[in-house]
């Protein structure tokens, strides 16, 4: 297994609203990418985003300005 | 074969549709389950095509688009998810039994429906709304356009009506998604059913409901979504919440590439032209001798024409029209029992004659030389 690093993970409700944080970050070009929702912050099988943790304040921004409903925001080990 | 059967299904998918379920067949995965290649490709096909049934029919947020099997199954969800024990919705003559059905049962439950009648012509009369409200309405539900006579009504009128009244709209676009202009917003609709397999272009086996900030459906089905799994009951979110089990990724993802080309192409040009065809043959059919001709055509409509010649039973003439010259059309009742009733045709039925854009002027006349052959 690689290396863990510090990311910040954003979690949804549904597959559509992960599909949309997807679409907005490559349309803002935001790093990221999607990774199975970690148990740790979720108990669901779910879609989460994964970005590196400095990207935390321009993906908060962009979820706050476009209203894309989410789940939470974390800043986790993976 | 001339295939007038249009309202049933359309069989001439444009080649990106065909193109893209095979595609999709070849290498998608299951959305929303897991995020390797294949299920993320899924996953973002099923986005966009939401995305664009949203802008398509004005729906203000693409996860309020929820895919479904067909119409059928839209109205059933969106009907028992609605209504209850003390409800009362009001409904047409003009329904489908994909209606109808689902409100019979739900009376035998103790919901209370009424029906705006309609006239010999196939007309409703929108005033009569007003002495049908009870202070318990909750719901309005009607068809856009008539799958027997393709007589219209007027959801723009019945939407401000409801949107007044405080009551939800909900609408279904069975016989007219593809071909008419249908937004959500200004027309006052808080839940639209739809078909993808008719004039929208897409596969059997897709459809849709596109749900209002004000709509809150209870879910029919329950089960698997990929997500919130250890809860216990179906999550409250949209799309999820009426979307139990995988969806038709396939099916969807010809969907989306037939919205795609009728965005591309224009529904303007596609009505304008089944419309001419369906004014061409009524035409021509009405001077024929002992043909009668159902629904009003003194207005805009649909394009289809039902009609029946002197008292032969409607299966006799469109297994005729089969039999002599391969001409595909659709006898019966259409599962339209209280328009049948309305036009006083539940023993002869009804051949219906539906045009779609691939059809020619060529088959219509084809057509009408055949009825006047077989009918004298």
């Amino acid at each position: 297994m690689r290396e863990k690093e510090k990311r910040f993970v954003v979690t949804f409700y549904t597959t559509a609203e992960a599909m949309a944080m997807e679409k907005l970050c490559r349309e803002r070009n935001l790093p990221g990418k999607c990774i199975s929702a970690p148990r740790s912050v979720s108990a669901d099988c779910g879609i989460a985003w994964s970005a590196p943790w400095e990207a935390e304040a321009a993906i908060r921004q962009a979820v706050e300005e476009t209203g894309l409903e989410i789940q939470g925001f974390h800043v986790l080990m993976l | 074969m001339i295939y007038f059967d249009q309202a049933a299904t359309t069989i001439q998918k444009p080649a990106c549709v065909t193109e893209a379920v095979t595609k999709a067949m070849c290498r998608m995965g299951n959305s929303g389950r897991g995020v390797h290649g294949s299920a993320l490709d899924a996953s973002r096909e099923i986005y966009d095509a939401r995305e664009r049934i949203a802008r398509f029919f004005g729906c203000a947020k693409s996860s309020h688009v929820v895919f479904t099997a067909n119409a059928t199954e839209s109205l059933n969800t969106v009907l028992f998810g609605l209504l209850g024990a003390g409800d009362h919705v009001i409904a047409t003559d003009l329904e489908h039994n994909s209606v109808l059905r689902p409100l019979y049962h739900l009376e035998q439950n103790g919901t209370q429906v009424s029906y705006l009648r309609a006239d010999r012509q196939g007309n409703v009369h929108l005033d009569e709304l007003e002495l049908l409200l009870q202070p318990n309405t909750k719901v309005i539900v009607c068809t856009h356009a008539s799958n027997l006579t393709g007589n219209l009504i007027d959801i723009a009128a019945v939407g401000a009506f409801a949107a007044a009244h405080h009551v939800l709209f909900v609408v279904d676009a069975s016989q007219t998604a593809g071909i008419f202009p249908i937004d959500m917003r200004q027309m006052h609709i808080d839940v639209l059913c739809f078909t993808g397999h008719k004039a929208l272009l897409g596969p059997q086996g897709t459809g849709g409901i596109c749900i209002g900030a004000q709509a809150d459906i209870r879910p029919l089905k329950m089960g698997g979504t990929g997500v919130q799994t250890y809860l216990h009951t179906q999550p409250a979110e949209y799309p999820v919440r009426l979307e139990a089990g995988t969806l038709n990724g396939h099916g969807i993802a010809g969907l989306n590439a037939a919205v795609r080309y009728l965005e591309q192409m224009g529904i303007e040009k596609r009505r304008k032209k089944e419309l001419a065809l369906m004014r061409r043959f009524y035409e021509g059919v009405r001077m024929i001798p002992g043909i009668r001709v159902y629904g009003d055509f003194s207005r805009e409509r649909a394009p289809i024409v039902a009609l029946n010649w002197a008292d032969v039973p409607s299966s006799e003439l469109s297994d005729a029209l089969w039999e002599e010259a391969e001409i595909a059309t659709r006898p019966g009742a259409h599962c339209a029992p209280r328009m049948h009733q309305a036009l006083g045709t539940v023993e002869q039925g009804a051949v219906r004659f539906s045009f779609g854009y691939e059809n020619t002027e060529e088959e219509v006349d084809e057509a009408l030389a055949v009825l006047r052959r077989l009918c004298r």
